[in-house]
């Protein structure tokens, strides 16, 4: 189930992303399942490659060649008997990714700041637009006029004389200290 | 083929013997720069003001300047 629906958001997204959003996901063994590709039968013990749960329910490999259970064979005696090829093959066999390779880091981040730039140019229009086509028109104790009057207003009623607005006018000269 | 074992217990108590000190001492240092750099001052600041304030003559100032509605500028 986790693929179909993945599969359909890949027809629509590019595959870097596709391949973001399956990063954690459960993945069926590329070896000898004989199911329908899209589908995972979720009854049946899976595999994952998850950092945070190491042990998946089944091995990676099911379904063993010839080779491959002559040396399942092998690991049912003394395991130094077994040389370091045959130790790294059997974990092969049990694993997909070894957790360096499962902690790799992509290009992940290079579509997500990108993403959010977009965004961001998208919102600084609509916001352009907005501030033209919809804002009512400003009121008038904006206009400079206003403000200078206000401010002679604040300094006269002498508003944070000690250590704010009137604190910094210079009441004898008439300037800002 | 043979690493030392890692530290199995003990990882939180060492933890908190590193920084509770660091985080004990920085809280410390903080307050005492707010109270030396902030407070201090401040109050500093409200005193010497009030040292030389002159109500009747700042009172006077405002009125002359209009700002009240109780009382007419004088002169008017």
């Amino acid at each position: 189930m986790l693929h179909l629906t993945t599969g359909r958001v890949g027809c629509l997204l590019s595959k870097q992303a596709v391949v973001a959003l399956t990063g954690s996901g459960a993945r069926m063994s590329s070896h000898g399942h004989h199911e329908v590709s899209d589908s995972v039968d979720m009854s049946q013990p899976m595999y994952w490659d998850r950092l945070d749960t190491p042990l998946p329910d089944r091995p990676w490999k099911d379904v063993l060649d010839s080779t491959d259970k002559s040396l399942k064979q092998k690991e049912k005696g003394p395991w130094t008997a077994l040389s370091k090829e045959e130790k790294i093959a059997l974990y092969r066999l049990k694993f997909n990714h070894t957790y360096p390779e499962m902690k790799r880091p992509s290009h992940e981040w290079k579509t997500v700041i990108g993403g959010m730039f977009i965004f961001f140019g998208i919102t600084g229009l609509v916001v352009f637009w907005q501030g033209h086509y919809v804002y009512p028109p400003q009121p008038p104790t904006f206009d400079e006029e206003w403000q200078a009057k206000q401010l002679q207003r604040m300094l006269d009623m002498r508003t944070n004389p000690i250590e704010g607005l009137s604190s910094q006018w210079d009441y004898k000269n008439k300037q800002w200290k | 083929m043979s690493l030392a074992k890692p530290a199995m217990r003990g990882l939180l108590g060492k933890r908190l013997r590193f920084h509770l000190p660091i985080a004990f001492a920085l809280s410390l240092v903080a307050a005492a720069a707010f109270k030396y750099g902030v407070t201090g001052p401040r109050k500093q600041a409200y005193a010497d003001f009030y040292k030389q304030y002159d109500t009747t003559k700042e009172f006077n100032n405002m009125r002359d300047a209009g700002v009240f509605e109780s009382v007419r500028t004088t002169g008017e």
